[in-house]
């Protein structure tokens, strides 16, 4: 199949929704988009089995703060540079570009990109959610070595580092991103059909357009949403109280939603990190990352972010499983609830639900 | 002759124009109410003879000011007559370009308004590096291909540094002649939203010639010798000569103007504002006497914009909104309620005829049902009750649960709300709210405004002191008196993942117009 422009906006529907209430505005995303399938024409999608292994599979992502993003928008060359960096380096063209993370902006805006490339996306991407930092992507936790990023940014400039290790790898793709003005376009672990195997999300473009199509023109957008989900409704109310700070770069604090209707009484609370992380009632944790939770407006189902919650929002709270990878302890330890700082024992939301 | 000591102000809304006058002392002394005409001149010339004649032969002389609030623009872009052709030119080029100009807009109106659109070199980082030269040479040959009656230069950080905005307005304007939009001036920080209203303003040239020649032209009709001013979306004012220059800013000036009027009217600085009409109700808040802005984007026409506008909750809640069963609106009479409500003898069962069985009416009123079944009535009743649910629960998303401050009920339909709202501490029912929107534009301020990127650290006081000043200066451009001016709103978001620690400042100044 292959993704049109009458697809993107259920696409970026979805891929909010997998955003767990961070990732980035889909907005711009599904501009650019739109205009390269205009432009270049319908992106092919493809699943990793259709491959031969010696393709080369381009995991791209855009990188920066979220201010300049919104006001210094790509250029249309990035993405040439790095595939043409990638043949330079391996000898052979990209076969394919792949999302890092399909929850977010992120996750639309590699159609532009491979409609721009004039290659398919790849039917998967390195979380099946968002995440708020370089390493925690499924690549690094089948144990894919970080030892080649490339970046290319508005001027033209195109940098290659090879790091000797993850945290390296963080350390300068963050130097070179602010000296290029904080936004740059990414691609690390280039990879091979082969090597993808085990060590990507697959199905999640797929699964984010699934999503996207299971509120649109559905009578009962949240119970349609829920059920394509496979997803617990933690609760469903009225935003009370939202508190946010901004520290280190990430935008961290708590969302409070009383109940309503059958609800009333409850009170749940959201904790945030970019994403939303940990979901608590009466002092027992109900969902926590890596498993996905996501508010969304009960009466549209539309996913809210994390900047957007506001006081008085009659919003539902949705979780459900994260891929099998996360739930590994490789997986645990790079993005469990104790990487993010919380003192939890990870328990799979679908036990927490029973229990 | 007389001192000018009176002022009037006018508001066109989309089913009456309202016109006040007010005296030195803030007094209302006349006031009118009139249809608003399909050209909405015709309306606003109806409504200021209405109060010129109530006032006498003998005051013409005493009108100093005449303040206007309108809604020639929004009606401009919403039936797309009257555009202006737009050359629009964006500044940023090898960024930006996977997103051209005008992407979002509905394909109509990019048709009627867009002469052509171009990104080329230029625009800045948000370190304040260049991203390009500006290359006068792109330009020119842009603009030799293009015919357009205005241009709209955008380019990418200039609301921190706007220099090569400055540059390319300076040479459009000595080699084309064309009037130019410059986006510094008119939006803030999102370079989609912020070139989106620059093109709007470009394309509303010809029809703030419009306003502003058919006020002056209204006012000369009449022998008034009147500065004229219009009103804007934050519910401060504007001299002709700026408003001129930026027309997109009298869009949304109308519920800015009836919140405004609504504090002054109640004496109440802090409060909620329902203004309720034949269609539906305007919740707004006031702090400190302003409307409390919204932080969502806002669209106009199908075009999203970063404009400041009031934060507005709109509810189906009107006098003429529809009663079936226990079940009211969404629909509405609208303007022939007058012939279709129950109580003017017609066949449609309205919120007024469930506020008069629930014995709500406006004051010195005399509505009555006459003789409905018991059953009837009882259905009437909890129509309103059901209503009187609806406003209470817009009046908590609106005051973010903080109960506690009054409620002010503004507008033809304000006898609709109950005498008690869970929520707010007690409904005040001003003399004159029914005209509270003119009275807004009759005693607005004139402001300023800033919106950038500066440096933390060390140098964060010096650079704060700028914006303030800066603000303030453009307040004075705008007609403020320069002794009175006070700086009303700031507002500093620190930003993340960059080099050097920087801060997003936004600043808001205000003051009474000169005497």
């Amino acid at each position: 199949m292959s993704i049109r422009e009458t697809d993107i906006p259920a696409l970026a529907r979805g891929c909010a929704v997998l955003g767990t209430g961070g990732g980035g505005d889909v907005r711009a995303g599904s501009l650019a988009a739109v205009r390269a399938i205009r432009a270049y024409g319908p992106v092919p999608l493809v699943r990793l089995a259709e491959l031969p292994p010696d393709a080369l599979v381009v995991p791209l992502s855009g990188i920066g703060a979220p201010t300049v993003s919104h006001e210094m928008i790509h250029g249309e060359d990035e993405p040439k540079r790095i595939a043409e960096e990638v043949e330079r380096l391996f000898g052979r063209p990209p076969a394919a570009v792949m999302s890092s993370e399909i929850g977010g902006s992120n996750g639309v805006a590699p159609v532009a990109w491979a409609a721009q490339l004039g290659l398919p996306l790849l039917d998967a991407d390195g979380m099946g959610r968002a995440f708020p930092e370089v390493q925690m992507v499924s690549m690094y936790v089948a144990g894919l070595p970080a030892d080649l990023v490339i970046m290319s940014d508005v001027a033209g400039n195109v940098v290659t580092i090879r790091p000797v290790d993850g945290l390296w790898s963080e350390r300068l793709a963050r130097a070179v991103c602010v000296a290029a003005g904080s936004s740059a376009l990414m691609a690390d672990y280039v990879l091979t059909a082969g090597r993808a195997r085990g060590a990507v999300v697959e199905g999640t473009v797929t699964r984010a357009l699934e999503i996207g199509r299971a509120t649109e023109d559905a009578t009962d957008p949240l119970t349609s949403l829920a059920a394509e989900l496979g997803a617990v409704r933690l609760i469903t109310g009225k935003l009370t109280d939202v508190e946010r700070r901004t520290t280190g770069g990430f935008v961290r604090g708590t969302a409070t939603i009383e109940g309503t209707g059958d609800d009333r009484g409850r009170t749940l609370v959201l904790e945030l990190q970019n994403e939303n992380l940990v979901a608590v009632e009466d002092n027992q944790v109900r969902a926590m990352v890596p498993d996905l939770i996501t508010v969304v407006d009960t009466e549209t189902a539309a996913a809210i972010q994390t900047e957007g919650l506001r006081y008085g929002q009659r919003v539902t709270v949705l979780a459900w499983p994260c891929d099998p990878l996360w739930r590994t302890r490789k997986g645990l330890d790079t993005a469990g609830p104790r990487a993010f700082g919380y003192d939890l024992d990870y328990v799979p939301v679908e036990e927490l639900a029973h229990g | 002759m007389a001192e000018p000591d009176l002022r009037i102000g006018i508001d066109v809304g989309g089913t009456n124009t309202d016109a006040v006058v007010l005296d030195s002392g803030d007094r209302v002394i006349a006031k009118a109410k009139r249809p608003t005409s399909r050209d909405v001149t015709e309306g606003l010339r109806a409504a200021l003879d209405a109060v010129l004649d109530e006032l006498g032969p003998h005051a013409h002389g005493r009108v100093g000011r005449v303040m206007l609030g309108t809604t020639h623009a929004t009606n401009a872009i919403l039936e797309r007559r009257n555009l202006g052709r737009v050359a629009v030119l964006r500044l940023g080029a090898p960024a930006t370009t996977a997103v051209p100009p005008l992407s979002d807009w509905p394909d109509g109106l990019r048709e009627v308004v867009s002469a052509g659109e171009a990104v080329v070199p230029g625009g800045h980082y948000v370190d304040g590096r260049e991203i390009g030269r500006l290359d006068p040479g792109s330009i020119r040959r842009f603009l030799d291909g293009v015919e357009a009656d205005a241009v709209a230069v955008t380019a990418v950080f200039s609301p921190a540094t706007a220099d090569h905005e400055r540059a390319a307005e300076e040479l459009i304007r000595s080699e084309y002649g064309l009037p130019v939009s410059v986006s510094h001036e008119i939006g803030s920080l999102g370079l989609l939203e912020r070139e989106n209203a620059t093109v709007l303003n470009a394309a509303l040239y010809e029809v703030a010639g419009h306003v502003t020649s058919a006020l002056t032209a209204a006012l000369a009709e009449r022998g008034l010798a009147a500065t004229p001013y219009l009103a804007q979306n934050d519910g401060t004012l504007m001299t002709l000569e700026h408003a001129a220059r930026l027309p997109v800013s009298t869009i949304g000036s109308g519920p800015a103007n009836s919140l405004r009027g609504a504090a002054f009217l109640s004496g109440v600085p802090d409060a909620v504002v329902a203004d309720v009409g034949g269609t539906s109700t305007d919740l707004g808040v006031l702090t400190g006497g302003f409307p409390r802005e919204s932080a969502a984007a806002v669209e106009i026409g199908g075009v999203l914009t970063n404009f400041r506008m009031p934060d507005i909750l709109a509810i189906a809640l009107g006098g003429g909104t529809v009663v079936r069963g226990a079940k009211a609106g969404p629909d509405s009479v609208g303007y022939r309620i007058a012939e279709e409500a129950l109580v003017f003898g017609g066949g449609t069962a309205t919120l007024t005829d469930a506020a008069v069985a629930a014995g709500r009416r406006p004051p010195g009123v005399t509505w009555d049902l006459g003789d409905i079944s018991e059953d009837f009535r009882d259905t009437l009743q909890r129509a309103i009750a059901a209503t009187d649910a609806l406003a209470a629960d817009a009046v908590d998303r609106m005051t973010l649960g903080r109960a506690g401050r009054p409620l002010v009920a503004v507008g033809g339909g304000a006898f609709l709300l109950p005498e008690r709202i869970p929520g707010v501490s007690r409904v005040i029912r001003p003399e004159h709210a029914e005209v509270a929107n003119a009275v807004g534009a009759a005693i607005a301020l004139a402001s300023g405004r800033v919106d950038t990127i500066m440096p933390a650290g060390e140098s964060r006081t010096k650079a704060i002191e700028r914006v303030r000043r800066e603000a303030a200066a453009r307040a004075v451009a705008a007609g403020a008196d320069p002794d009175r001016v006070q700086i009303v709103d700031l507002l500093e978001v620190p930003l993340s993942y960059l080099a050097e620690p920087a801060v997003r400042i936004h600043a808001k100044a205000a003051g009474p117009l000169t005497r």
